[in-house]
């Protein structure tokens, strides 16, 4: 009778890679959009502007969930007006959801640090439409055709935030 | 030079007395020392058992719609004066010897303005067994993305 254990070894061998990708796939629930049409959205700015993200299709856009009171994204700020003001030429526009309670602190920051981008409030159904924002800051990167083509979590490495952002920018 | 110094000296101190909210501000977590930090797997056994904690979350309030502990309150946020009030007010009928876990997660841990204040806050009141979850990352990494138990506002 022919040796049936080495091919249902290998069967639970790849039984096993295949459990372990699963849950690591399911390690990350709600956001399922990588690679994937960004989820779309109208909203009015702070300076009431309709901003609607299909309009920015041909564009890179840069989808920042922030808040005042979170420390990280206080550092990201600068570097983002930095980005708008460099790059928004060559097809670069930075879109900043606040996760603020209130648009009275937000007003107060955009000022003091001479925003140069649209900021948009948040809420749960914006936070939910991006697989839930449960801790800031999350950015997105969205490419020309309207991709989801990275995510960043937390405090990010901005060098490789923004290599990928020109990445997008140089692909046509 | 020392008659300025003199006549200016108590108006800075004043100055600074009178200024509570930029002092309410960022107090790193780092101060709550390890014995009065919960993991969030000791949390999530004690939630099942007849001994839960009154649970707080002193962060955002938009973040705590999303997603928060089941049976949780929201009593914050922490870094704000009007935000501690709102704590004081949700532990003013608790005796002071209840067992209560304050947590947020809106950041990482070294990085949130919110426990630390809320923490300080009810030793002040008196409260004897407080613990802060210790959320390192984030909530939703370091609860939700674990598959802890959550409810929605």
């Amino acid at each position: 009778m022919m040796d049936m254990r080495r091919p249902l070894r290998g069967c639970a061998g790849f039984l096993f890679a295949v459990a372990v990708a699963a849950t690591a796939f399911a390690a990350q629930p709600g956001f399922t959009s990588m690679h994937k049409p960004a989820p779309e959205f109208v909203r009015a700015d702070l300076s009431q502007q309709p901003i609607d993200l299909h309009a920015y299709r041909g564009q890179v856009v840069l989808l920042a969930f922030w808040a005042t009171w979170c420390a990280p994204c206080q550092l990201e700020m600068p570097h983002f007006v930095a980005w708008q003001r460099q790059y928004g030429s060559k097809g670069l526009q930075i879109i900043a959801i606040s996760m603020d309670d209130d648009a009275q602190p937000v007003r107060r920051l955009l000022q003091q640090r001479h925003v140069n981008y649209p900021v948009v409030m948040g809420d749960v159904k914006l936070a939910e439409l991006y697989g839930g924002v449960m801790g800031l800051p999350v950015t997105f990167l969205i490419d020309r055709d309207g991709m989801v083509a990275a995510r960043f979590k937390g405090e990010s490495n901005l060098n490789l935030m923004r290599n990928r952002m020109l990445q997008l920018l140089n692909e046509h | 030079m020392r008659k300025i110094l003199t006549s200016i000296l108590p108006c800075f101190v004043l100055f600074i007395c009178a200024a509570p909210g930029v002092w309410a501000q960022h107090v790193s977590a780092n101060i709550i020392p390890d014995a009065d930090r919960i993991q969030p797997n000791q949390l999530r056994t004690m939630l099942k058992s007849n001994h839960a904690p009154v649970v707080l979350q002193v962060g955002s309030h938009l973040l705590f719609q999303e997603a928060h502990i089941p049976g949780s309150r929201y009593a914050g946020p922490g870094s704000q004066d009007s935000g501690i009030e709102v704590l004081q007010k949700a532990v003013s009928s608790l005796p002071k010897d209840r067992f209560i876990v304050l947590y947020c997660g809106c950041c990482p841990w070294d990085r949130c303005p919110n426990v630390a204040p809320a923490w300080q806050r009810l030793h002040e009141m008196g409260y004897s067994s407080v613990k802060v979850l210790y959320l390192p990352d984030n909530f939703g990494d370091d609860w939700v993305t674990k598959g802890y138990p959550t409810e929605r506002q």
